[in-house]
């Protein structure tokens, strides 16, 4: 469970990237985050882990708050917390296998991860994951030998790999062409279903985010303007939420 | 509109001319004087003969030996600059420091060591451990410490900082980042860097002997002074050849390092 | 499990890599007699030197400016010379120019000889077959620019835009008329920036130069060297190093300019 307790950030030239967000996420939700670019949606996704770091208020996960952890707490709780980004995040030049370790770098004393000793366990499990985004043939590929629908999908293997309780998703389907976005939310959705993760992900296709979400946030300005079920974002919502732009224009995306 | 523009045209060019011809004006051209053709063609046609016996006579001073000499320095020297070039680029890098003052100190010492040129590391060197290939080994290892930390701290700063955020978001510490985000993505461009830097060391210390640092420079000059043209010929082939044959090597190893 | 699966699968590759590196380093420990005993012990040589070092004689500097001028009249008369003599070089060396693949490897193979050749020892060499003077050190500073400019060049030319390349064939140009009027006006602003980079490679190589005599401050540094004065080494490099600054300084500004 995630729980935003008046969260604000204010950027250090004044800026205003959260006001006063008020939130609980519940264990197993696909929740998707929508509203204009700058609106404050990856601010808040990245505050979820502590990638930004808010200026008021407190968020807590499980019940422990990330806000005033120290470094050694901060650790223990990102290794619960999956990242998929738009730009994938993985090292392009390393090969599948590794980019899929490195999601439990935080399990790992620094000299074992140095010298790759890996247990049995977590070999065979990166097999499985591999197996589950159908990348089981690519164990030594290079990521930049891949497309990036098949990048994106190693990184969703990373976060499986971590076992992490709640994926944050920033985004994940923003460069990629629309069949592969399907495909992508798709896979995510099954995780979700199956495995009962939360998932959150930032979104501009409004059309996606209806299709996959249990729950839509729509942000605007830094304000969390709109909190439902994908059945009550009306066209007065949307009109609201993306001032009057041709937000169909967007959903077509 | 162009009228004008032409004549800002013609006034930069004459303005050029004019800069250099002042340039030209007082240098002083008096060499040319005891210029002859003859002794130039001269020159030249015995340039044309390279005395190929000199190349190898078994001994250890011979052309053979001294160009592996030179490549021993320049592969030693870029081994030393490379490895101390790594602690100043992370000393120097700004993404690696919420300080900024760290990484300008970095950056100011790499900007010293670069400033000083190799010739004159060499003649310090010669005075610290004496006349020879050492002395060119340190006096090229410390001027690549500077050329390689700029280049690195460069690369090190424009890299792509997505995977670093990945570990970071997993709970790596700083250790693992570095070696799980940053070194395989740096690690063959550096590789790249410094065969390129192997390359360029082998040619200087092909011209460091001309102090007393060893290698092939020492007994080309020699061989100038006294006017010996096919002996300065063999040399300057092994030397032109050699470095082209690196060129190759280190271009078709950096080729496969993408 | 196998060692296959795990991320060693290349094992033997890096071991390979680590052992030939090894032993290159190794091999060229011994053969340059390396002995870090001895820098160690003379170590002590070296802060003398730094303290040395660390004043300079800027008294010296009055002395310095008339060979400083020098420098840079046969830098800047070098570099254009080079860079004029670089540039039909450099469309030799490209297939725009000319359709024949011999000519253009010819060219090529010419240009990276050219380059190979250390500046000192083509200095060293000058001297001996047209005598001591600023005048061969203003040739072999022209040579020195031919050979890296006409590199970079061609490197540009292969890069450019085709298509107004295209349409002046199209209208029946020659390759000669394609040359100066399709292809010059991509790399003019190229061709500049490289000029004043070779300018300033130059003018730090004037220090070198001065070594076998070839006139400018580089001979000054000599003299100081030789006579062990190093407060007027430092006060030299110093006084270099500045005018690097500036010359980068003020070819930035002329070509932010010329864009």
């Amino acid at each position: 469970m995630i729980t935003f307790d008046h969260v604000s950030k204010t950027y250090p030239n004044g800026v205003k990237g959260l006001i006063d967000v008020n939130l609980t996420i519940n264990d197993g939700d696909f929740v998707s985050i929508i509203g204009l670019s700058g609106a404050g949606k990856s601010t808040l996704l990245r505050s979820i882990n502590r990638l930004n770091e808010i200026t008021e208020g407190e968020i807590t996960i499980d019940g422990q708050s990330i806000t005033k952890a120290n470094k050694r707490e901060l650790k223990r709780i990102r290794r619960t917390i999956g990242l998929i980004s738009q730009q994938f995040n993985l090292v392009k030049r390393s090969t599948v296998q590794k980019n899929v370790f490195s999601g439990k770098l935080g399990y790992y004393s620094t000299l074992k991860s140095i010298f790759g000793l890996f247990s049995k366990e977590d070999y065979a499990l990166c097999n499985e994951v591999l197996k589950k985004v159908e990348l089981a043939d690519k164990l030594h590929e290079r990521c930049d030998n891949l497309s990036g629908g098949q990048q994106q999908r190693v990184s969703i293997a990373r976060t499986l790999f971590q076992e992490a309780g709640i994926i944050l998703a920033d985004e994940p389907v923003a460069s990629l062409d629309p069949a592969t976005s399907q495909e992508i939310l798709s896979e995510l959705k099954s995780i979700n279903t199956t495995m009962h993760k939360s998932v959150v992900v930032n979104i501009h296709s409004i059309g996606l985010a209806r299709q996959f979400s249990d729950r839509i946030l729509a942000l605007q300005d830094g304000r969390l303007v709109f909190d439902g079920k994908p059945g009550e974002l009306t066209n007065d919502v949307l009109e609201m939420v993306y001032k009057g732009d041709s937000f169909l224009g967007e959903s077509e995306r | 509109m162009r009228a004008t523009a032409r004549i800002k045209r013609l006034g930069i060019a004459l303005g050029v001319l004019a800069l250099l011809v002042w340039c030209a004006w007082d240098i002083d051209w008096s060499s040319f004087r005891y210029f002859s053709w003859g002794s130039f063609r001269g020159t030249v046609m015995s340039l044309l003969r390279p005395d190929w016996s000199a190349f190898y006579t078994g001994s250890t001073e011979d052309i053979f030996s001294l160009m592996v000499m030179t490549i021993a320095i320049g592969f030693f020297g870029t081994s030393i600059g490379t490895i101390l070039a790594i602690p100043f680029t992370i000393l120097s890098a700004r993404n690696l420091w919420k300080n900024p003052v760290v990484p300008r100190i970095g950056k100011f010492v790499l900007d010293v060591l670069r400033a000083f040129p190799e010739l004159v590391y060499a003649i310090i060197f010669i005075k610290v451990v004496g006349p020879g290939p050492f002395a060119g080994v340190l006096a090229i290892g410390i001027h690549q410490v500077g050329m390689l930390g700029k280049l690195f701290t460069e690369e090190m700063e424009r890299m792509d900082e997505t995977a670093v955020e990945a570990c970071q978001a997993v709970g790596a510490n700083g250790v693992q980042t570095m070696f799980f985000a940053r070194i395989p993505q740096l690690m063959p461009i550096y590789a790249s860097l410094a065969l390129n830097h192997f390359e360029i060391a082998v040619r200087s210390a092909s011209t460091l002997g001309l102090v007393g640092a060893g290698g092939i420079g020492a007994t080309l000059i020699f061989a100038i002074q006294a006017a010996r043209w096919p002996r300065v010929s063999i040399i300057l082939l092994t030397v032109i050849v050699t470095v082209f044959l690196l060129d190759l090597l280190t271009g078709w190893i950096r080729k496969r390092l993408r | 499990m196998k060692i296959k699966d795990t991320v060693h699968f290349q094992w033997y590759k890096t071991l390979f890599v680590a052992a030939l590196l090894a032993l290159c380093l190794f091999g060229s420990i011994r053969y340059t007699q390396a002995d870090f005993g001895q820098l160690a012990g003379n170590i002590s040589q070296v802060s003398v030197f730094l303290r040395k070092l660390a004043n300079p004689d800027f008294g010296y500097l009055g002395r310095l400016i008339d060979p400083m001028i020098k420098t840079l009249k046969m830098s800047a008369l070098g570099t254009v010379l080079g860079v004029l003599l670089a540039i039909p070089f450099a469309f030799l060396a490209t297939t725009v120019v000319t359709d024949n693949p011999v000519v253009t490897h010819i060219f090529r193979f010419f240009l990276n000889i050219i380059r190979t050749i250390p500046n000192l020892l083509l200095a060293a060499l000058l001297v001996a077959v047209i005598g001591i003077g600023e005048a061969t050190g203003v040739i072999t500073i022209a040579i020195f620019t031919f050979g890296v400019t006409s590199q970079l060049i061609f490197e540009t030319i292969e890069t450019i835009d085709m298509s107004p390349l295209e349409s002046a064939m199209a209208v029946g140009a020659n390759k000669l008329k394609i040359a100066v009027w399709a292809v010059w006006p991509q790399i003019a602003a190229s061709v500049l920036s490289y000029a004043f980079y070779a300018f300033e490679l130059n003018v730090r190589a004037s220090t070198v130069l001065g070594y076998v005599g070839a006139g400018g401050i580089g001979v000054k540094l000599n003299e100081a060297l030789g006579l062990f004065r190093y407060e007027r080494v430092f006060m030299i490099i110093l006084f270099i190093f500045a005018v690097v600054v500036i010359v980068d300084a003020v070819s930035e500004a002329i070509r932010r300019r010329l864009r």
